[in-house]
């Protein structure tokens, strides 16, 4: 597009256009109003003190004859005070006033005129403009009474001059600015579309230009950008991810291969059965894995969420410890809970459940140092605006410097390879807290790990 | 859950005792190959429609005891299979059995008007057991007070279990864990079907919590008794005697 007529086209200039357009209607009716308060109002003035004047003569002639109106003509005539008088037969023969001789005039017997009037200031002489009015006395006289609204005339022409000027000034301050903030306005629109259009071609790097004065557009350009960050994390995980599931599922599928291989070298029945029988162990935990990852997934994309209710999480507390806690005991250990009712969450039971059984998982296989047994407990209270289970376990715990990256899926730490798993357990409980808007949270229980829960209370709609 | 050992008796040897005719619906061949065979050397009569139009004419004689039904077929899907015989009152039970594996999906699938329902993939004791506890609980009378079990009681008003007469004390979970056992005795029940329907999770914890349960319940049930009344199905699941 011509970039004169994009720069038009912007929103910005349009807005700019019909705010110059409403500023010269309210200037204009601004100046209108002061135009008709002085300038016409001033020249209607003179008319009525003219229109007086007139009236005042008319009555001296008619009182005290034509000796009368005659002297106060004179007299008037003396004062330098800008009246133009002339009183003259009807044959036009001046016969008082400060005016050589009748103006050209139309015949009418009693009009306005204007005419143009030489006038001595100092050494030089000046046309002024006189409106008088022109009456006719008894019909033997012709009397003409005027001022000198030079002085008027031209003051109306300034304030009609201003006027024009501002109009003026105004329009092109408006449009100038106008073009100047599109212009503006243009090129970080073009700078954010440019960089979406490095983007889209592929550098994931790139980011929207930030002005830094927090304005709409850089609030945009940040908003925009954080959306890219969390694509380009999420981008980086599911690249991980897919790398780490091929690796995660070549290594069984290589130890099938080699077995069933082995098995088929060897020829004997006994080593044919052993090898069948391994295969669907090793492809039942093969889908395990897949399973947990699909649950994950599903968990992650927040799909379900319209499926959660209000819910108290101390139920499944008490359900999961439940079903656990013979486990424990099996196992020499203990598994005790500590949740009042009351721990209302948005919350989807199975997921939750799933969640708390993996974390009491997890503490019942590395809850508990060498050669002692497991002594877990999982809490459940409202902690602000929060509800917080926490499952506490005396084991090893989780250094400092891992916790952040168990949740990753397929992370195991060495301490945890020589027990079964697939690492997937706490990335499924942080999909699931992050469908619940919630967190999981890893601290050191001092000894042992404190896994936590932290959900959103729900409050009653009241 | 996990079953290890495939040489279970339950579908290589021991016939089924209730020989039933069921009809599958299923789309892959070798799947229902497999299916069909698997059935039939269990002791059951097994029909195969390979699209769902063929599923819904031989589903709609009403003559089978049990319905295998994946969901997504040619012609006609799985769901509106079951809606049609189920508008139609035929009240043949159904399993479904599907890729869709994920809660929402399942809840479909039972609104539809499914009795039970399998994902895919599945182990084929896990589907038996599930098959042989639909096709016997439609003749079940389902409003009895007292269920029985070989010389084992429960009377569900008072809540209370005797054996031989002698009362047993069981926690609450124990008791629903029982009482599901009991009305299905002579029945083997698997893992998965129980932490569906005792403890109402529907996904796989990874560990045998339910064994340790089944051992706490058999020690107080056949603790002190010559014939143990609670069997574990090796490869499958449990079961509890009914004579």
């Amino acid at each position: 597009m011509n970039p004169r007529i994009k720069l038009l086209r912007t929103s910005t200039f349009r807005l700019a256009a019909l705010y110059l357009i409403l500023f010269a209607v309210s200037v204009s009716a601004l100046l209108g109003y002061v135009y008709w308060n002085t300038a016409v109002l001033l020249e209607r003035q003179t008319d009525e003190t003219i229109r007086a004047e007139v009236q005042a003569l008319a009555d001296q002639y008619r009182i005290r004859g034509l000796r009368g109106i005659i002297d106060t003509i004179q007299r008037r005539s003396a004062e330098d005070s800008g009246s133009v008088y002339l009183l003259t037969d009807s044959s036009g023969r001046r016969i008082a006033g400060n005016l050589n001789s009748l103006p050209a005039m139309p015949d009418d017997e009693a009009a306005w005129i204007e005419f143009p009037l030489d006038v001595e200031k100092g050494s030089s002489r000046e046309r002024h403009i006189v409106r008088a009015f022109h009456a006719d006395l008894a019909g033997s006289f012709d009397l003409v009474v005027g001022r000198d609204v030079e002085a008027l005339r031209q003051f109306a022409s300034i304030i009609r001059r201003t006027i024009y000027y501002a109009l003026a000034i105004a329009l092109v301050l408006g449009l100038g600015g106008g073009l100047l903030m599109s212009r503006n306005f243009l090129r970080r629109v073009d700078a954010i579309t440019d960089a979406s259009r490095t983007i889209m071609a592929g550098n994931m790097a790139g980011r929207m230009p930030v002005q830094g004065s927090n304005d709409e557009l850089d609030r945009l350009a940040l908003a925009l950008n954080e959306m890219l960050d969390q694509i380009e994390s999420l981008m980086a995980a599911m690249k991980e991810v897919s790398s780490n599931v091929a690796h995660d599922l070549k290594t069984p599928l290589t130890r099938i291969k080699a077995r069933v291989e082995a098995a088929l070298r060897s020829g004997s029945e006994g080593e044919y059965r052993a090898a069948l029988e391994r295969t669907v162990d090793e492809s039942d935990r093969l889908l395990d894995t897949f399973n947990a990852l699909l649950s994950i997934a599903r968990a992650e994309a927040g799909q379900s969420r319209s499926g959660l209710i209000p819910i108290d999480a101390a139920s499944i507390v008490s359900d999961v410890v439940e079903l656990y806690e013979p486990m424990a005991e099996e196992e020499g250990g203990t598994l005790v809970s500590d949740a009042r009712a009351g721990l209302m969450v948005m919350g989807d039971r199975q997921l939750l459940a799933q969640a708390l059984t993996n974390l009491i998982d997890n503490a019942l296989k590395y809850g508990a140092r060498e050669g002692e047994t497991p002594q877990i407990t999982v809490s459940g209270a409202v902690e602000d605006d929060k509800v917080v289970i926490a499952v506490r376990d005396h084991g090893e715990g989780i250094a400092p410097e891992d916790r952040g990256r168990v949740t990753d899926r397929f992370v195991r730490l060495d301490s945890s390879r020589s027990k079964p798993g697939n690492g997937l357990g706490l990335s499924l409980v942080s999909g699931v807290m992050k469908l619940h808007k919630g967190t999981l949270v890893l601290e050191d229980n001092a000894p042992g790990l404190s896994a936590k829960l932290v959900l959103p209370l729900h409050h009653e709609a009241s | 859950m996990q079953l290890k050992e495939l040489d279970s008796p339950l579908w290589t040897a021991k016939p089924a005792r209730q020989p039933m005719r069921i009809l599958v619906i299923e789309d892959d061949r070798e799947a229902a190959g497999w299916l069909v065979k698997g059935l039939a050397e269990s002791g059951h009569v097994a029909d195969h429609a390979g699209d769902g139009e063929e599923g819904l004419n031989l589903a709609s004689e009403g003559v089978h005891d049990v319905l295998i039904v994946d969901r997504m077929l040619p012609k006609i899907d799985g769901l509106t299979i079951i809606r049609k015989l189920r508008e139609n009152g035929i009240k043949t039970p159904v399993l479904i059995l599907s890729a869709l594996s994920d809660v929402d999906e399942r809840v479909k699938g039972l609104r539809a008007g499914g009795d039970d329902y399998l994902g895919k993939p599945y182990a084929f004791a896990e589907l038996l057991a599930r098959i042989e506890n639909l096709g016997h609980r439609s003749v079940d009378a389902p409003l009895a007070t007292r269920l029985r079990a070989a010389d084992l009681e429960i009377d569900l008003l008072t809540r209370t279990v005797t054996r031989g007469g002698k009362p047993i004390v069981l926690q609450p979970r124990e008791f629903k864990l029982l009482e599901y056992l009991v009305r299905n005795a002579g029945h083997i029940v698997t893992r998965t079907m129980l932490l569906e329907n005792v403890w109402d999770y529907h996904f796989d914890p990874q560990t045998n919590v339910i064994d340790v349960h089944i051992s706490r319940l058999r020690s107080k049930i056949d603790k002190g008794y010559d014939e143990p009344i609670l069997q574990t199905v090796r490869g499958a699941g449990y079961m509890i005697r009914d004579t």
